[in-house]
């Protein structure tokens, strides 16, 4: 990682030293955190877009994990030293956000340079998450995901279970779970990576119950924590009564249990749809299907929230850099490439020419589940819950509910207290923050 | 001729002009910013005198990262310490092949402490570990991403593993400083193996311990943030969080620049405490032969 930083500066610097001498080219910074085949990507679309025209020049700069590039740029900023652009993940959107003197809300910066903004060009679901309560779009959504369900089919065969008909409920989850461990096609029934981001946040809106209050922290930043309710407690009951027996395998907070699934040692994981080119990857014969809603839930499935990462601009830049700047989010914008990102990373496409467009090459019909992200997520016109979640310190609240639910699976308290602990340790912090 | 009154200054100048940029430069900010309580961006920011400290040590949670970085210190100091004298009095019974047990044994120290705990990591995470694999089929339900116990074990062994190569280096030339004739001496006199070392060897290794012990504490309480970042995360829960790892969490995860400042003053106290307390009080009873 350090190394591929290394490298990626290298490599920024010597474009840097070889093109500014010949034009009088405007440069436009942008910090990532994307690694691997999304790297790639990032890399070809900034060449692409510098070959593109003559005026300006994007140099991406890799910065580390989502949270060291927040980091570093926040102390550029401090420094005086921002770059232009920087990609910041979902959890660190509220953050953003609330820092209104240090960002240029990117629908200014595209009106600002002449170009008209429709905002009915993008996926609204996308759109409303990174947009002020105004209606004020501040960041531009360049990689979204959004959690679905993968299986094992020879695990599944194994068990005696329907390989074509994946499970749709969670009780059917816990279900074919138990099945798989009773019949010892597989040494764990289910496990999922991102515990709060899939089970209390995606959860909250699939199953479109609240969150927290202020339509889940979108409509202020005053707010008071929900997820204690019954149905969340009744949900993570189920899963702490499955870890007893080994038929729900913990694998850490963030994205472990992918090996866990990937080792064919669990038939069910929930896991972001960016996670699909590991899976491919490993050449096991998966299926893919829709997140799982509760049965209990009224109106359920809702639409899921996007997880995934988006572009900020910092202020106090030159109109010049400015401008260079709507220039490239308006190719970003652009149908074909929309479509590369899409097909290539995983990455759900952010305007609605991109996905009709893929719909008509038949990508789908060749790589079936590819549109399940993008229909869960355009589903129904969301509702106050399931806008998404925005937390000034989401971070630190997420720690804090890792932190009971890990006490809850190792037995040492029931899900109504991981629940009622993490709602009262969650409030106190959000209070904490707002209150400077 | 020459200045005298100015050139002494002017030969230590370089010395404190490094000491000034390097430490009271940026202790002074960490003390200014403990005092702030801020926004990440520093667009707003307000002065609060010691609030953050008040919060900061009433936290339970801080109290608890305390508790934990007491019984992570101390358990890798005994662990990496005591191993390795025990290694390195092994090594020294020896006689043939002597310098190529020593050179394997000195070998761990140059691994990186990230590095360290990856290994230990791959060896004992509860899915694919070989070693966690072992555990389970002896018939212990090895799951240190759940078990705060276990992760602990886990994380003192990474951490003393790593420190162990270090000791027995010291210990080695320690043990090569013992004078032969008294253990010569003793052994006419009828003093079994077991006495020897406890009376005359250990005595005499004391310097070596002493030296030892100061490194090791600081190691454990300031080199190991590597390695608990790749093993654990301070989780489960926060059973792991030592005051290192809890510094860096509620800064740069959590963008709390104020208790963040606060604890790192804390933390600078107690190096400060400490450095004294060992020099002044357990030093001088340390025997020098």
């Amino acid at each position: 990682m350090r190394l591929l930083g290394f490298a990626a500066s290298v490599a920024a610097t010597l474009t840097l030293l070889s093109t500014s001498s010949a034009f009088a080219v405007t440069q436009i910074s942008w910090w990532h955190a994307m690694t691997g085949a999304n790297a790639e990507v990032v890399d070809k679309i900034s060449k692409d877009f510098n070959a593109s025209q003559s005026e300006y020049q994007v140099v991406p700069v890799f910065k580390g994990t989502y949270p060291e590039t927040l980091n570093a740029g926040i102390a550029a900023f401090r420094a005086g030293q921002a770059p232009d652009i920087i990609q910041v993940f979902d959890v660190g959107t509220g953050v953003m956000m609330a820092a209104e003197g240090a960002i240029m809300p990117v629908a200014d910066v595209l009106t600002g340079a002449g170009m008209a903004f429709d905002k009915s060009q993008y996926l609204p679901g996308i759109v409303a998450y990174y947009s002020k309560p105004d209606g004020t779009m501040l960041s531009f959504p360049y990689n979204s995901s959004s959690p679905i369900l993968y299986y094992n089919k020879d695990i599944f065969q194994k068990a005696g279970l329907d390989v074509n008909n994946p499970p749709k409920t969670w009780n059917e989850v816990w279900e074919d779970a138990k099945k798989i461990k009773a019949s010892g096609a597989a040494a764990c029934g289910y496990t999922t990576t991102w515990l709060t981001w899939i089970h209390l946040e995606a959860f909250a809106a699939w199953n479109d119950v609240s969150y927290g209050t202020n339509q889940n922290g979108l409509a202020g930043t005053d707010v008071e924590l929900k997820f204690n309710a019954p149905i969340f407690v009744n949900h993570f009951q189920a899963i702490a009564d499955l870890a007893k027996d080994g038929t729900f395998k913990y694998g850490g907070r963030t994205s472990e249990a992918k090996q866990v699934f990937l080792a064919g040692e669990c038939g069910i994981l929930t896991e972001s749809s960016g996670g699909l080119g590991d899976i491919v990857k490993s050449g096991m014969n998966y299926g893919i299907g829709q997140l799982p809603y509760d049965s209990d839930a009224k109106g359920a499935p809702q639409n899921t929230t996007p997880g995934g990462a988006s572009l900020w601009v910092f202020a106090n830049k030159s109109e010049e850099e400015y401008k260079g700047v709507a220039a490239f989010f308006s190719y970003l914008s652009k149908t074909e490439v929309q479509e590369y990102l899409h097909q290539k990373s995983g990455y759900l496409p952010v305007t609605l020419a991109a996905y009709e467009a893929t719909k008509k090459s038949g990508f789908y019909d060749k790589n079936p589940g590819r549109e399940t992200p993008i229909l869960q997520m355009m589903g129904k016109a969301p509702t106050e819950n399931s806008k998404g979640v925005r937390l000034i310190n989401l971070p630190q609240v997420r720690d804090i509910e890792n932190e009971e639910l890990e006490k809850m699976l190792a037995g040492q308290q029931t899900a109504q207290q991981a629940l009622d602990n993490a709602v009262t340790r969650g409030n106190a912090a959000i209070q904490e923050a707002i209150g400077n | 001729m020459f200045p005298n009154k100015i050139l002494p200054y002017l030969l230590v100048a370089p010395q404190l002009a490094i000491t000034l940029a390097f430490f009271y430069w940026p202790a002074g900010q960490a003390l200014y910013q403990s005092m702030l309580r801020q926004d990440p961006f520093g667009l707003k920011s307000k002065f609060v005198w010691f609030a953050n400290f008040r919060k900061v040590l009433a936290d339970p949670a801080y109290l608890n990262s305390l508790k934990v970085t007491v019984v992570f210190s101390l358990s890798t100091a005994i662990v990496a310490m005591g191993v390795a004298l025990l290694l390195a009095v092994m090594a020294e019974k020896v006689v043939r092949g002597r310098g190529l047990y020593r050179t394997l044994l000195i070998w761990p120290y140059a691994v990186a402490p990230a590095i360290a705990g990856m290994l230990w990591l791959f060896l004992f995470n509860p899915s694919i570990g070989s070693l966690a694999y072992l555990l389970r089929s002896l018939g212990i339900a090895w799951d240190p991403l759940l078990n705060g116990t276990q992760a602990m074990i886990l994380l003192v062994s990474a951490a003393a593993w790593k420190q162990i190569s270090y000791n027995f280096l010291f210990f080695v030339a320690g043990l090569q400083a013992v004078p032969k004739t008294l253990i010569e001496a003793a052994a006419i006199d009828g003093a079994g193996e077991t006495k020897r070392f406890w009376t005359i060897v250990f005595p005499l290794l004391a310097p070596t311990t002493f030296f030892l012990l100061v490194v090791n504490t600081v190691y454990a309480l300031f080199d190991t943030f590597g390695i608990v970042h790749a093993v654990t995360g301070g989780g489960p829960g926060k059973s792991t969080e030592t005051l290192v790892y809890k510094v860096y969490n509620d800064g740069f995860v959590n963008l709390i620049l104020g208790d963040s400042a606060a604890q790192s003053v804390i933390l600078m106290v107690i190096v400060i405490a400490l450095t004294a307390i060992q020099f002044r009080y357990v030093e001088r009873r340390v025997h020098y032969g």
